[in-house]
């Protein structure tokens, strides 16, 4: 569990997360939502360690980020898979070989232990004949795919994800989205994913927290999404007639 | 002004620093390390030969056309080729064009993996990235002094031949000035001005790609600045070391 404590941050005058507390728990799709400008990035970023928050605390299961000497951030560090928003891969490497990184640099598995896990997690991401490619040769759906396979590899507690969807197609966004959440329950990763997809909302948000303007507006699961009065959820969420259509349906059924 | 120039040169000796944190695992770091010889050092070689053979040619035949008082020694042709290709040409105008050439693809490189998230990646997974991206690189640069070695041999062959067979001097008069009034110590001051130069030559560039910010565009400014910059400390670097070890 991810636990964030009244965490604050600015940016020269410019105060992007005001008092931010909240919790992201084990196993569960945690996602942070919000229009462009509202600090999630910044908040995902707090959470990765790349931002360092004014004030408050982060604590990973315990252990406050900011209290952690370099050696101890470094080890917390790869218990951490990212998944970025543009994949990240490495050019110069194939995907098996980017695959395998976290392995090659933190542990010290042999070359075949590290080909079986490997080869494991590619299945598992049910990436298809795509081994020896570089990057640039497969799809941007292939990418994402390869991107969770190099963040699980590791065996990760914590998976962060970055606008996973974003350039997919609808459909291939469902399926990495349900990816991601089958991989979150089946090794019990505390999962957090950053995005402004309605449709990821939908799909996989098991707990759901709202930033608008820095400040956290709302948290819940997306069943509450439908039932909550709170306007600032309500106003986002449902900017979309389809969405508007959706509550509507779903609140008369009930 | 001066202040940013005084905090960019501050950050970049906190940058080498921690190039020499933290370093990678040997077995991931000797792979990267062969990586870097093959694309900065093989790579460069035929630039270099081509260059430096022509270059050596054309300071040969200037100098004969110059010589035009029957008094002065053909010799001299051997000994001005030498003298330029061994003191200047090769460890200074060789590493003003792979400033170019290396320190493009340097910064280039970092500046495209800074852009599209890479060097993130390798943060967020505990990896020291500026270890992992810029020290391979030093290693590899020291192998740079071979490169200069070869430009040096290079030089002088394109001088021999540009001399001999285009008539302006005969081979022994020229070997005559190659080995006339020879100092040791010039062939040690060009190459401690190397082993500065590969110093530079992997190091600023690797500055300008890491801490750079924007997209696509942003990485070609940053590869422009990188090869100004780069140059210009050669060169003030070349003043303040021939001061010092050549002045007496």
């Amino acid at each position: 569990m991810i636990e964030v404590k009244n965490v604050e941050k600015s940016f020269g005058d410019s105060k992007v997360l005001k008092g931010i507390t909240t919790t992201f728990e084990t196993g569960k799709t945690n996602l942070i939502i919000g229009q462009s400008g509202s600090g999630k990035t910044v908040l995902l970023k707090s959470l990765l360690g790349i931002h360092t928050p004014d004030s408050g605390t982060i604590s990973f299961d315990g252990r406050i980020y900011s209290d952690l000497t370099d050696d101890e951030r470094r080890a917390l560090r790869t218990e951490i898979g990212m998944v970025f928003q543009g994949s990240a891969l490495f050019d110069s490497m194939t995907v098996e070989e980017n695959v395998g990184f976290p392995l090659k640099m933190f542990t010290e598995k042999t070359p075949a232990e590290i080909k079986e896990r490997v080869d494991f997690v590619i299945e598992r991401v049910n990436l298809i004949d795509a081994h020896h490619k570089k990057p640039s040769e497969i799809s941007g759906g292939m990418q994402k795919r390869v991107a969770i396979a190099r963040a699980i590899v590791n065996n990760p507690k914590y998976l962060f994800c970055d606008e996973p969807n974003s350039g997919l197609d609808p459909k291939t966004a469902i399926v990495i989205d349900n990816l991601i959440q089958e991989i979150t329950q089946e090794y019990n990763i505390t999962t957090v994913i950053n995005t402004h997809d309605m449709n990821s909302v939908m799909e996989i948000g098991e707990k759901i927290v709202f930033l608008k303007q820095g400040i956290l507006a709302w948290e819940g699961s997306k069943k509450d999404i439908f039932k909550t009065d709170n306007e600032a959820i309500v106003d986002f969420v449902y900017s979309s007639n389809l969405f508007k259509k959706i509550r509507k349906a779903q609140n008369k059924e009930e | 002004m001066l202040i940013r120039y005084l905090s960019q040169i501050g950050k970049y000796f906190l940058m080498l620093k921690e190039v020499f944190n933290k370093p990678t695992k040997w077995s991931v770091m000797k792979g990267l390390i062969l990586k870097e010889i093959d694309d900065l050092i093989i790579d460069s070689l035929g630039i270099v030969a081509f260059i430096s053979f022509f270059v050596g040619g054309v300071v040969s035949i200037q100098t004969a056309l110059n010589l035009t008082n029957p008094l002065i020694p053909k010799y001299l042709i051997g000994f001005a080729t030498r003298q330029s290709v061994i003191l200047e040409f090769a460890p200074t105008f060789i590493s003003v064009i792979m400033a170019g050439k290396m320190g493009s693809f340097i910064t280039s490189s970092i500046g495209t993996m800074r852009v599209t998230e890479q060097i993130d990646a390798l943060e967020v997974m505990g990896v020291n990235s500026l270890n992992y991206l810029v020290f391979p690189k030093i290693i590899a640069l020291l192998l740079y002094p071979f490169v200069i070695g070869i430009a040096m041999f290079l030089g002088i062959l394109g001088g021999w031949m540009a001399g001999v067979y285009g008539g302006f001097t005969s081979s022994v008069e020229f070997i005559q000035g190659l080995q006339s009034e020879f100092i040791p110590f010039h062939i040690t001051y060009a190459f401690i001005k190397t082993i500065v130069f590969a110093m530079i030559l992997a190091t600023i560039p690797s500055f300008h790609g890491y801490y750079m910010k924007g997209g696509a565009l942003e990485v070609g400014k940053a590869s422009t600045v990188a090869f100004v910059w780069t140059s210009v400390v050669i060169i003030l670097a070349n003043y303040i070391l021939t001061q010092l070890l050549l002045a007496k």
